[in-house]
């Protein structure tokens, strides 16, 4: 064998093995690979974000419902998954996304990422979360960021849990608070524009310089505050945390009565009330889908009586249709929250990096 | 059959340029061998990265060079350079400093627990960062151990990232000089000494000039990560502290500013670049050829005090720096799954199912996820062993220009974000018969991308020091350039192969950053399940959350235990 034969014969080999390898791959990899093809296909594909959950009986419903199959792609937080459909604008690899929430609705709509569709059963769908007039958006849940406080700290130290954003400037609560970077994390976000639909644009910087006065902690992410700093949690129970007050979610009270065994009778932590800020989640038809009629089917699906009363212990939001019931655990946990104070998402569009900047700048700095 | 071997008994320096041919025979070998890898390259991540940086710096057709001024003279921007910058080099300074005499001991002491704690240590490499950010706070945090014995907390200053830096890259360190250091032989050291120089001369000019060349890949590979550290700065340093990957990430993920992410794209090439030319510099320099001995002849038992004092130095070190970590999350795992206060397997046994919330859909039994991550990681080594050893086989072959610059090319994955290359791939892989875009494939691809240049850097230390003489040896014994390198380079560099494999199934394992994106959520990976795990509330969550880490250093050190096994049995026939 010569030198050039050698060559080709590792050439040859190695091309051998590369598709020895993509074959034996495919074998072993996650069956039903490729994109839903045409738009006669049976295949609805949902793009979401990481927290998208739902249980398999009401997937099967939609199926025996409407014969099209859901097949779902998940790509990173809320963010990150709606800025991969934006730069996949045109040429995406579903048909609906679902996951884009009241703080980031304008980046999407400006983009034109979505096709209008009037999702049948619209009447049904509380009027206040329904904000495009155009319909290139259906609501399909909506969630309260609010401060959760430990029950068992308060009432060591007799002293009662905030309520308000005023209350959080207290001297009593002083090193108590933990929160999110709010230019990386949803609910930090949505905790700061929470304090500027309660005290102005012109007061919410006075009001951090004095939460910051007040000993408030950021961290990254929920991940790190709610399971690493928060004493009321049963990972910061773990890590001996000591902030009592954190920046989560008005379900996260009954998250911890469902994921404890045995249950205990009452939830471990509680909401300040009025201390929350409303995010609204929705879902579109993409521009350029494969399968638009699979696609609308499904939008029409999400907002059924059958998937919202789904919604709720699988992603611990609150459905926004009114036939639909929440769960006992929620009702029996979790904190009524009346409409709190909002911002428009036009103005959240206009002013998120300004508000996130000088947020930083204050807080961070 | 034809001899295609150089002229034969011409006596030069070993260092000369050689190869299986001369002339345009070699360089046709040569091309050959770099053909598969340079497509790789080129498909799945030149063009991807390209396009995503072409993106953020083009406007209307036309490239926006100005946009480059304009980012890098933001304060703000400059901060997180200068960071970047020097915790790196601090990192890599303390890694050295700590990992050294580990490799020394691991290289030339036999101790019991040798090969274990050897897998054990390789362990923090592979979790995620998530996972390691909870540990280390255990240590340095509050009511940590050094909260404890002297009420000192680290856990919000800049020690903390440095000390989980080495926590992640102690293995590199000692894999990477510690495998070479192993087959040096000690008797050169030993006849330096008997012909007169002092115990660190002889060190300083037989041991260290043999060494040098994968000290200077460790170092190199330690700078990289560190340079590009995401999930360590992210959670120990908090807000305060950003590096330029956490950077890119922010501007790509989160606010999608592709002009900004661009540049700073464009900055960490330039920086990845720079050092991987004073590396490949600092090695033409010292690189020669190295008599290899089988690495059991060269371990003993520690003799003196003095090296047992080093033995007990090292093992403590070990511990407290990674068994201690490590650790806490076993604790975590076990701690209150049997009623509070009390130690039991209850998150373990929930792993199997698929939890309180009833049957979903996508909370398929945690379980699952170690199947999952084995096979993509099965593949995704396969793979970067293919590609990887192609090119390490091209580049033991010293050449001009190209190779040389093809040598570069294959490092620059580390140096570039995975959100860089996963957001290429959604533009760029999205035709047929390229749509990957949804395809499991992607998965095993990206990491392999960032395995290839572990087997690189592992195998061709040794290959380039296999004395060209015995090939030429073979050559004039009638073999041909294949059987040659069957027969000589082969057995010589089957432990660099197995060292490398371990490697680069070990960051298939852990990998998260592109798997996260990527990943079916039908199909996650162990990293992305423990992510998604502790990205809910609730006790059974977080527990099941340790408890999948645990599963995951487990598999990570029997895989790697596995490996050394191997390794021992066959060292047996060379």
């Amino acid at each position: 064998m010569n030198t050039t034969t050698k060559c080709a014969a590792t050439a040859l080999a190695a091309a051998l093995g590369v598709t020895v390898l993509a074959g034996c791959g495919s074998d072993e990899g996650p069956s039903g690979s490729g994109a839903s093809k045409g738009s006669g296909s049976k295949t609805v594909t949902l793009v979401s974000h990481d927290s998208f959950n739902v249980s398999d009986d009401v997937l099967k419903a939609f199926t025996k419902e409407t014969g099209y199959t859901v097949k779902t792609l998940k790509s990173g937080d809320a963010g990150a998954a709606l800025n991969q459909e934006i730069l996949t604008k045109g040429s995406p690899r579903g048909d609906v996304f679902f996951g884009v929430d009241n703080t980031l609705l304008s980046r999407a709509l400006d983009n034109g990422l979505f096709t209008a569709y009037e999702a049948k059963g619209l009447d049904r769908v509380a009027p206040d979360t329904q904000t495009d007039e155009k319909h290139r958006v259906t609501p399909v849940d909506t969630g309260d960021i609010c401060v959760n406080y430990d029950k068992k700290y308060f009432a060591d130290k007799k002293l009662a849990p905030p309520q308000t954003f005023a209350d959080l400037l207290k001297p009593a609560y002083e090193n108590l608070l933990v929160t999110e970077n709010a230019a990386s994390s949803s609910p930090g976000l949505g905790f700061l524009l929470g304090t500027i639909a309660a005290e102005g644009e012109d007061g919410y910087e006075a009001y951090w310089k004095k939460l910051k006065a007040n000993g408030v902690k950021v961290v990254d992410g929920w991940e790190q505050a709610y399971n690493e700093e928060f004493s009321g949690s049963a990972g910061g129970k773990k890590a001996k945390a000591d902030r009592p007050l954190v920046v989560s979610y008005a379900s996260s009270p009954p998250v911890e009565v469902l994921y404890a065994d045995p249950q205990p009778k009452e939830a471990p932590t509680g909401v300040a009330t009025g201390t929350c800020f409303r995010q609204t989640e929705y879902a579109g038809l993409l521009t350029g889908a494969k399968n638009e009629a699979g696609g609308k089917a499904l939008l029409d699906f999400m907002i059924s009586k059958t998937f919202q009363e789904d919604m709720p212990l699988n992603m611990f939001v609150n459905p926004v249709v009114k036939d639909a019931e929440l769960p006992e655990l929620f009702t029996q946990h979790g904190e009524r929250v009346d409409t709190p104070p909002t911002v428009t998402p036009e103005k959240i569009a206009a002013n998120r990096e300004q508000w996130i900047q000088s947020w930083q700048s204050l807080v961070l700095k | 059959m034809a001899v295609a071997g150089p002229e034969v008994g011409v006596e030069k320096e070993a260092a000369r340029p050689a190869g299986g041919g001369s002339g345009r025979r070699g360089a046709a070998v040569r091309l050959g061998l770099m053909a598969v890898p340079v497509a790789f390259f080129a498909l799945f991540f030149a063009y991807p990265v390209t396009a995503i940086v072409g993106r953020g710096l083009k406007a209307e057709g036309d490239w926006q060079f100005g946009r480059i001024g304009e980012v890098l003279s933001r304060p703000d921007i400059l901060d997180v350079l200068w960071f970047t910058t020097w915790q790196a080099f601090a990192s890599t300074a303390l890694t050295l400093l700590i990992a050294l005499p580990g490799a020394y001991v691991f290289a030339r002491f036999d101790f019991p627990g040798k090969q274990l704690l050897r897998a054990v240590v390789t362990v923090p490499f592979v979790l995620p960062t998530v996972v390691v950010g909870t540990a280390f706070l255990a240590l340095l945090g509050r009511g940590g151990l050094l909260d404890e014995l002297w009420g000192v907390r680290l856990d919000t200053t800049v020690w903390a990232i440095l000390l989980a830096h080495v926590f992640f890259n102690y293995a590199v360190v000692v894999r990477t000089v510690g495998g070479l250091w192993s087959q040096l032989d000690p008797r050169q050291e030993e006849a330096a000494r008997v012909l007169g120089a002092g115990r660190f001369a002889a060190f300083r000019r037989v041991t260290l000039p043999a060494l040098a060349p994968a000290v200077a890949a460790a170092a190199l590979m330690v700078f990289l990560f560190t340079f590009t550290s995401f999930g360590v700065v992210q959670i120990l340093g908090g807000p305060a502290y950003s590096t330029l990957e956490v950077e890119i990430y922010r501007q790509t993920a989160q606010l999608l500013d592709l002009p900004t992410a661009a540049v700073l794209t464009l900055v960490q090439f330039a920086a990845v670049g720079g050092i991987l030319a004073v590396h490949a510099a600092t090695v033409r320099r010292r690189e020669r050829a190295l008599k290899l001995v089988d690495p059991a002849q060269t371990s003993r038992r520690p003799r003196g005090p003095g090296q047992w004092a080093l033995l007990g130095g090292v093992l403590l070190t070990a511990l407290l720096l990674i068994l201690l970590p490590l650790g806490v999350l076993v604790e975590r795992s076990l701690d209150g799954a049997d009623g509070p206060g009390g130690y039991g397997f209850g998150y373990y046994e929930a792993l199997q199912s698929v939890g309180a919330g009833g049957s979903s859909t996508f909370l398929v039994p945690p379980l699952e996820a170690v199947g999952n991550s084995l096979r993509y990681a099965l593949v995704a080594t396969l793979i970067a062993l293919v590609i990887g050893g192609l090119a390490a086989a091209a580049l033991t072959r010293r050449a001009g220009r190209l190779v040389r610059g093809f040598d570069a090319l294959l490092m620059l994955p580390l140096g570039v974000s995975a959100v860089t290359v996963g957001f290429g791939f959604l533009i760029t892989l999205d035709k047929p018969p390229l749509d990957l875009r949804t395809s499991w494939i992607l998965v095993p691809l990206a990491q392999a991308l960032v395995g290839v240049p572990f087997v690189v850097r592992t195998m061709l230390p040794v290959l380039r020091a296999v004395d060209d003489r015995l090939r030429e040896a073979a050559a004039v014994l009638g073999a041909s350039p294949l059987r040659a390198w069957r027969e000589v380079d082969l057995p010589l560099v089957r432990r660099a192969v197995l060292v490398a494999a371990g490697f680069a199934f070990a960051v298939s394992l852990g990998e998260f950053g592109a798997t996260v994106f990527i990943a079916r959520p039908d199909n996650p990976t162990l990293p992305v399940a423990v992510a998604r795990l502790l990205g809910r509330s609730g006790e059974l969550n977080y527990g099941q959350a340790m408890a999948l880490s645990t599963i995951l250093m487990l598999v990570c050190a029997v895989s790697l235990l596995l490996l050394e096994r191997i390794r021992t049995d066959r060292s047996g026939e060379f």
